[in-house]
């Protein structure tokens, strides 16, 4: 178990205020000015030894990731902070948002001069309005107190952070998404190359990391990415906020160690599956797009990105939705077909109509209207989609069909008998 | 679609924030302001968007209507019609669902109108189902305007919207008595 000595987001609770004197008090912003005088080279050297792998669900090495960004550009390069905070499940970065606002505007300025950027904006999905309202005033706060604007915090580097509210569209949690949708458009997937760390915003390079993701860099950069690598297992490293939601006796929010076994997980923190560790049925560990688990396998798994796959399934965004043996499964990731297919953009066919399709098939089981060869050809379905989108929208939709049948096809076998011979 | 002439413009306190809003984004990427502009439109406007006032908006960014009309249909926060003083959005989605959301829907059928998107008869409000509101520890939840109301039940959500009749609306956040999204031990 982690110790509190050794978690980043002291307030991730806001038992204190957010406010820069309280978070100074819990060492936000000291003396940041000798982090930024260390240098370029050494910020990111540092982030590659944390082994820090990029916390808004695709597990990217995040040091890696900000050595792409061009050197000697003419342009102007930017930070992106992805807070579109949507995906099913998840609802980690709101609580650094409205109670841990400094570490994100310290770890905006930090990571920005690492990556040559004077400019940053804070993409916050529209429907968190009075976590917008928190974050813009701790950057009010930040400004006043001269730690960002010009020579922010005394180092010479002239950095802005500007916050730009979303108004209602999961895929603008799609990198490029963002991006059009910040440019002021319909927020629609590019087609990647060029990639954003090369023409991103604006045309510029641009990078684009989760809110935690950022968060997490002043406290490697003070305690140093060897610290940080100490926690949970190689390429796995570090602390990270679970969210704990659906059958538990106390859903909630809480940092951990990387590769916590899921049981333990549950059981410390989230006061264990409601009815018992056996009246357990399956997880969704890590937000709506990656497939479930059955019992069995939540039996001894680790947490994190490669246990994880190893079990084809994934860490996302550590989003681990709980469901007990009272659950109607089929119906519990139908949910997540309509989800997918509100959220669709529309731009590619195979998702466009897919989407739709596969939710509509998906009811028919649950009405038990289907046949095992129905259930073929909904999988079938699955693999014309997967792989054939612009974006990883179609594949995160056809995902929780395809472990729903995985593990649980011949239950769901015996169930539509059963509907036919009544 | 109302039958509103082109009357709308910013009154003064919003015409100071928008010019506030375009510092934000470079001077020769002026669209960039269109959805915090139309946002702000919609408040001045009991919270939903009249075909004209996109017009004034688009104009107002010198940007075609037709570009500023497909961000107001691609996103689910724009409103084309009065959704009553207050618009509870119920989240239905999986982790609200497991934790019962379709006692939240049965309150608001119940208290505003059987059929959702449909203001109630005195005006005061309407409810629909929205998709994941990014609050799943403290399910399930609804979004009354700009707040969430959270770890509900059947009797949470009708005290909630009860008070909203009675015009001293409940403070937002956990209506279980927890605080954020910490465990109750």
């Amino acid at each position: 178990m982690l110790k509190e000595k050794d978690k980043i987001f002291t307030n991730l609770f806001g038992d204190e205020p957010f406010h820069l004197k309280n978070a100074q008090a819990r060492g936000d912003w000291d003396n940041t000015k000798e982090l930024i005088k260390k240098g370029r080279e050494w910020i990111i050297d540092e982030m590659k030894k944390s082994e820090l792998r990029g916390r808004g669900g695709a597990g990217f090495p995040t040091g890696l990731k900000w050595s792409f960004m061009p050197k000697d550009s003419k342009l102007t390069n930017y930070l992106v902070v992805n807070a579109d905070e949507s995906e099913p499940g998840t609802c980690k970065d709101r609580d650094m948002i409205r109670n841990e606002p400094h570490k994100l505007i310290e770890g905006c300025l930090l990571a920005s001069f690492a990556m040559n950027a004077h400019t940053c904006y804070i993409y916050i999905r529209g429907e968190y309005f009075n976590e917008a309202v928190v974050l813009q005033k701790a950057i009010d706060e930040a400004y006043d107190a001269g730690l960002i604007g010009k020579n922010a915090a005394k180092s010479g580097w002239d950095f802005d952070i500007f916050l730009h509210r979303g108004a209602g569209a999961y895929i603008c949690g799609e990198e490029t998404a963002l991006l059009e949708s910040l440019e002021g458009k319909k927020g629609q997937p590019r087609l990647k190359p060029p990639f954003p760390a090369n023409k991103g915003l604006y045309g510029s390079p641009t990078t684009v990391n989760n809110v935690e993701t950022i968060a997490v860099v002043p406290t490697i950069l003070r305690r140093g990415g060897e610290w940080f690598s100490s926690f949970g297992r190689p390429k796995n490293t570090g602390t990270k906020v679970f969210c704990i939601s659906g059958h538990v006796n106390n859903p909630c929010n809480i940092e951990e160690e990387m590769s916590i076994p899921l049981r333990e997980l549950i059981e410390k923190h989230a006061g264990g599956v409601t009815g018992g560790w056996d009246n357990l049925k399956a997880v969704i560990p890590g937000g709506s797009s990656v497939p479930l688990i059955p019992k069995s396998t939540c039996d001894t798994v680790l947490m994190d990105f490669d246990s994880l796959s190893a079990v084809k399934s994934g860490l996302g965004t550590a989003a681990v939705i709980v469901m007990d043996k009272s659950t109607d499964l089929v119906k519990a990731i139908s949910k997540l077909s309509h989800f997918y297919k509100h959220e669709s953009c529309g731009q590619c066919t195979p998702c466009r109509e897919g989407t739709g399709w596969m939710w509509r098939m998906m009811e028919k089981i649950g009405n038990g209207h289907a046949s095992s060869n129905d259930i073929d050809k909904l999988l079938d379905v699955t693999k014309q989609i997967e792989g054939h989108t612009i974006c990883a929208l179609g594949d995160a939709a056809a995902w929780p069909i395809q472990g729903l049948f995985r593990h649980f096809r011949d239950e769901i076998e015996e169930q539509l008998k059963k509907t036919e011979a009544a | 679609m109302s039958n509103q002439k082109n009357t709308f413009v910013f009154n003064k306190e919003n015409e100071i924030r928008a010019k506030e809003i375009l510092l934000k984004y470079p001077t020769d990427r002026r669209q960039s302001a269109i959805m915090p502009l139309l946002d702000l439109a919609q408040r001045q406007n009991e919270n939903w968007l009249s075909r004209d006032i996109v017009e004034y908006v688009a104009d107002y960014l010198e940007m075609p209507f037709i570009k500023a009309w497909e961000v107001v249909t691609f996103y689910s926060m724009y409103y084309t019609k009065y959704n009553g003083k207050y618009l509870v959005q119920v989240c239905g989605t999986t982790p609200c669902w497991l934790r019962g959301s379709d006692q939240v829907i049965k309150a608001c059928k119940e208290v505003i109108s059987p059929e959702p998107n449909t203001v109630s008869s005195d005006g005061l409000f309407s409810w629909m189902q929205v998709e994941c509101l990014g609050a799943c520890v403290n399910a399930p939840l609804v979004q009354i305007n700009d707040d969430y109301y959270e770890d509900l039940t059947y009797d949470t959500t009708k005290n909630v919207l009860q008070s909203l009749i009675d015009g001293s609306p409940l403070s937002i956040g956990s209506q279980s008595g927890r605080k954020s999204s910490k465990a109750v031990s």
